[in-house]
């Protein structure tokens, strides 16, 4: 493309600013005994690089599981070990087994800062750059335009680890997409197997490969296909696991570690369903365990169905892209021990449509970041977040001049809103809704954060709060209406799922004390770890 | 909505361009800060606690008040919002003091006036045209301007991590500049005035102003081919002129005339004993000098030419800041330094004085005042670049040579500030963060000489 300089120059950005961002508190910093995520991927480096792999898992006197265990697939371990032998190689003391718990040091930190540097520059930056390139039908400045706004993201600055997971992923919808299938399903299967999150992604994967080969005619080239992407799958799988599979009880393991059923429907205030009907119905004291399970698994199942059936039958980019929205967001929504961060899944796929519908992306990217802020805070990230967030506040403003796209037809509403007319005639004025549900969000939004920062909840009336907002705030989750994805009967339904899953509502939970863990599980001296 | 909508419309790049800059100045809070940090919170706290006639005397901490008087008020000024962030910051005996909240008022103040910066590129950007009328706007002169000026990578080092207060500074100085062009002349004289009682290194351009000003504003109107007419000099403008800067000189160093402590004061604000170069030393003649001299004496010593005992102790390559001797080459004084410095100025003076070429002939002699004093003045520091490249910006955009001139000198330049974030304590973040700056500005400057070069036409 023309404008190389350019594009050159939002990298650097988007470098510069993901630098002085890092320069900040890491999380747990200073805050023994368990310190942080930080001190977690410190502990990975130690772990993996001092024990034999048929340890990594276990629990043993050499590897406390309470004190940051593995939760991860092989891929964050080899990963690990990687910059364990590069840490060796700078000062052992880093590393050094047991006597390095809660190291913390300016070198180590920039260590640490590094690594998630080189790992972004080296996989997720260039994925952004080629995904921005390769969009049809719009100018090189806009092209130039979306990389700045995506790179800008704040969410993705803010949290302080490499998103290798995010950038191999986007590597996979990349390849997909371009008709490289299996160099993207091998991407992709890297990706899961680096962060086991990544299976929200991967009904989107199944089914767009899947209608590809369906295309192709089952009989012929389809076969061929469908039989070359299984090989790939289970090569790529086969090869990041085969040190597990030496013994059962090794995978099982691992298994366990990587799903633990044990711990809950939801742990953590988390802006989802279950934790927003917690509120007012206690679910978990409701229904016993198994049910729960069940429930949520159908509850999510049936969000999603719409969206891949279709996808299945018409496969395109443009509605895999949309499909990923759709089925990370379902996820989030109804799954089990959802954490906070996951919203970056969500986010991830919402910036790939940035392009599309800039208005709602726009919005949603600055609710989820507004989402996060409990943790942002407790991270000491008030500064960078309240920064980054205006930065790419203005970048999108000025990139897409989203507020002069808000007719019906540019926000891809107008199916459901001419379904809605056939009923009620005088239904025009649903673009002026949005607009206004917008700005009522982002003021709301700039208010929470205010008082989240100087004020405490009313010790005499908690629920007070909870309900003001909950009432006030649930279109704050902008309606993220899927045209692509089915009959409009089946959006109308997930248009109000959303509504109802608020951030802020999960921010009154937690400054309300809801309690959120199930009181049967005893976890001694372990803090609800992250779990994206 | 509809306001929304207008304000981030076609022609708000310029907004975003300044916000965006503001938002990267408050990432950059965290980051280190020299002892320039405490130099600004000591001069707050002499201002605030004591009476204006201890100003200039006041020597509890080293790092004595050595700025003109209008500096000094403007510490004051600042002192009155600073005791609502923390109170103890304002104690001269306090030294070294830097809390969260001081350095949060400290560097929100530099932030916050870059705004008087920002209004003064909106001004410069006025008096640049381009010469076809572009519709890209990558292209316009305008914005290539805005972006050089705005997110100049040597003004954000020096004054958001290294810490000073330049921004409002050069805003003055541009806003002057660009009252010039404008031809608003006496407004663009008292501007000037004015800048000078903030911070004397501005001493360094004033010929240029003093010239052109006497030429091309006292002398009203000029001969057909160019030439100095006589008899159009005007006594009035003259005598205006002069007023003015009497009047603002009157009022800056009025009450220290009238405690009768001005040598006091020029001793501070001219300190010769300070040496020929800073402790670290600026890009200029001088330096090769040294360079020179130290190899000079290092052969020496080998082919035993000159006699170990005889060679000073006290060397300029120790990093310390002291008057010393040159072992082989003559030695130099602050004298020698001002007669180089003027001998250098003279070429773009005469110039100036016989064939003037209005406003953007002053801007050239302006920036080569500015590399003369910096190549052959005494105790320069790396910072005074500065003061060549933000105006030798302006002309730039207006013509290809000049642009490749001012990449080759802003990339010079800005490489040899790197050194004042050299301190042990995250040096190496700020090195990649500096790399990562200075290539983000190679490539502007690159793209806008590139472009520049497709704007006017060849040989103009």
């Amino acid at each position: 493309m023309e404008k190389w300089y350019l594009m050159t120059a939002v990298v650097l950005l988007g470098l510069t600013v993901r630098w002085t961002v890092s320069l900040n508190s890491y999380s747990g910093a200073g805050k023994p005994p368990m310190f942080g995520d930080y001190e977690a991927q410190r502990h990975w480096q130690e772990i993996t690089f001092n024990l034999p792999i048929k340890q990594w898992y276990f629990n043993s006197s050499d590897n406390n599981l309470q004190y940051w265990g593995l939760d991860y697939p092989p891929l964050t371990a080899y990963h690990s070990l990687l910059c364990a032998y590069v840490a060796q190689f700078i000062n052992p003391d880093w590393i050094a087994l047991h006597s390095s718990r809660g190291y913390e040091s300016q070198a180590h930190k920039l260590f640490m800062r590094a690594t998630v540097l080189i790992a972004d520059l080296l996989i997720y930056i260039p994925a952004v750059v080629l995904h921005c390139c390769c969009l049809k039908e719009i100018s090189t400045k806009k092209k130039i335009a979306n990389a700045l706004c995506i790179l800008l993201y704040p969410g993705l600055i803010l949290i302080d680890y490499g998103h290798f997971h995010l950038g191999l992923a986007l590597w996979g919808v990349l390849g997909v997409s371009c008709d490289w299938d299996l160099l993207g399903s091998l991407a992709f299967c890297l990706a899961v197997n680096y962060k086991q999150m990544e299976l929200y992604h991967s009904l989107p994967f199944f089914c767009f490969l899947l209608g590809k080969c369906f295309k192709k005619g089952l009989k012929g080239k389809g076969f061929v296909l469908f039989v070359k992407l299984a090989g790939t799958v289970v090569a790529s799988f086969t090869l990041c696991w085969l040190p597990f599979f030496t013994e059962r009880a090794q995978a099982l393991q691992v298994l366990r570690r990587l799903f633990p059923v044990d711990r809950g429907l939801f742990e953590d205030k988390v802006a989802n369903i279950w934790c927003s009907v917690s509120v007012f119905l206690k679910i978990k004291d409701i229904l016993p365990h198994h049910v729960q399970i069940i429930v949520s698994f159908c509850l999510t199942l049936l969000s999603l169905l719409p969206a891949c059936v279709k996808l299945t039958l018409q496969p395109s980019p443009k509605g895999f892209r949309f499909t990923l929205v759709s089925c990370a967001l379902s996820f989030f929504l109804f799954s089990f021990q959802v954490h906070e961060k996951s919203i970056l899944l969500v986010s991830l796929p919402v910036c790939l449509v940035l392009s599309e519908i800039p208005f709602m992306s726009t919005w949603f990217l600055l609710v989820s970041t507004f989402s996060m802020l409990p943790l942002l805070l407790k991270d000491d990230l008030l500064m960078p977040s309240v920064v980054t967030t205006m930065a790419f506040f203005i970048a999108c403003a000025t990139s897409f001049s989203i507020f002069e796209k808000t007719s019906e037809e540019e926000l891809r509403l107008k199916s459901f809103s001419v379904s809605v007319r056939k009923h009620l005639p005088r239904f025009t004025f649903l673009p002026r809704i949005i607009q206004h549900l917008f700005i009522i969000s982002v003021i709301t939004m700039v208010l929470l954060t205010l008082m989240t920062v100087t004020l405490d909840p009313p010790q005499k009336l908690p629920d007070l709060f909870s309900v003001l907002i909950s009432t006030e705030l649930t279109s704050a989750n902008p309606p993220l209406l899927l045209r692509k994805t089915g009959p409009e009967l089946t959006s109308v339904p997930i248009f109000l799922y959303f509504i109802c899953g608020t951030p802020t509502t999960a921010w009154c939970a937690k400054r309300c004390h809801v309690r959120t863990q199930d009181s049967n599980w005893q976890t001694p001296g372990r803090q609800s770890r992250t779990y994206t | 909505m509809a306001a929304l909508s207008v304000m981030t419309g076609g022609g708000s790049w310029f907004l975003a361009l300044a916000l965006g800059v503001t938002l990267l100045k408050c990432l950059l809070i965290p980051t280190y800060h020299s002892t320039d940090f405490e130099v600004h919170r000591n001069w707050l706290a002499i201002t605030h606690s004591l009476p204006i006639s201890q100003w200039y005397y006041e020597a509890t901490s080293e790092w004595t008040l050595d700025y003109p008087p209008f500096f000094a008020w403007f510490e004051y000024a600042l002192s009155h919002v600073a005791k609502y962030f923390d109170q103890e910051m304002l104690n001269v005996h306090n030294l070294n003091y830097s809390s969260s909240r001081t350095l949060l008022f400290q560097r929100f103040s530099v932030i916050f006036t870059d705004a008087l910066f920002v209004y003064a590129v909106h001004e410069c950007c006025k008096c640049v045209d381009g010469k076809k009328a572009c519709k890209e706007l990558t292209e316009k002169p305008k914005f290539i301007l805005s972006v050089l000026l705005l997110w100049n990578f040597g003004l954000l080092i020096v004054d958001h991590i290294h810490f000073q207060y330049n921004g409002f500074l050069f805003g003055l100085m541009l806003l002057s500049i660009a009252r010039l062009f404008q031809k608003r002349h006496m407004e663009g004289a008292f501007l000037f005035a004015v800048l000078l009682h903030f911070k004397h290194i501005y001493l360094y351009v004033a010929p240029a102003y003093g010239i052109y000003l006497l030429r091309s504003y006292c002398f009203t109107a000029n001969k057909p081919d160019g030439s100095i007419r006589w008899n159009s000099f005007s006594f009035v403008r003259l005598i205006s002129l002069g007023l003015t800067v009497f009047l603002v000189s009157a009022l800056s160093l009025g009450p220290f005339l009238a405690l009768n402590q001005l040598p006091q004061v020029f001793s501070r604000l001219f300190p010769f004993k300070r040496g020929l170069c800073h402790a670290y030393w600026a890009p200029n003649f001088w330096a090769v000098y040294n360079a020179l001299d130290k190899v000079l004496s290092v052969i020496g010593l080998q082919l035993k030419l000159l006699d170990p005992k005889k060679i000073p102790k006290a060397s300029m390559t120790s990093g310390l800041v002291q008057q010393f001797q040159h072992t082989v080459l003559p030695s130099v004084t602050p004298l020698v330094t001002l007669i180089c410095t003027l001998i250098a100025i003279l070429p773009s003076i005469f110039c100036l004085w016989f064939k003037p070429q209005g406003p953007r002939g002053f801007l050239r002699c302006l920036i080569l005042c500015a590399l003369s004093s910096f190549m052959f003045g005494w105790h320069v520091h790396e910072k005074a670049i500065l003061l060549a490249i933000l105006p030798m910006s302006l002309l730039s955009v207006g013509k290809a040579g000049d642009a490749s001139i001012f990449l080759i000198l802003s990339t010079t330049g800005h490489y040899s500030l790197f050194p004042l974030l050299f301190t042990a304590p995250g040096k190496k973040n700020l090195f990649l963060i500096g790399w990562k700056l200075s290539t983000s500005l190679a490539w502007a400057l690159w793209k806008s000489s590139v472009n520049l070069y497709s704007l006017s036409p060849p040989g103009s």
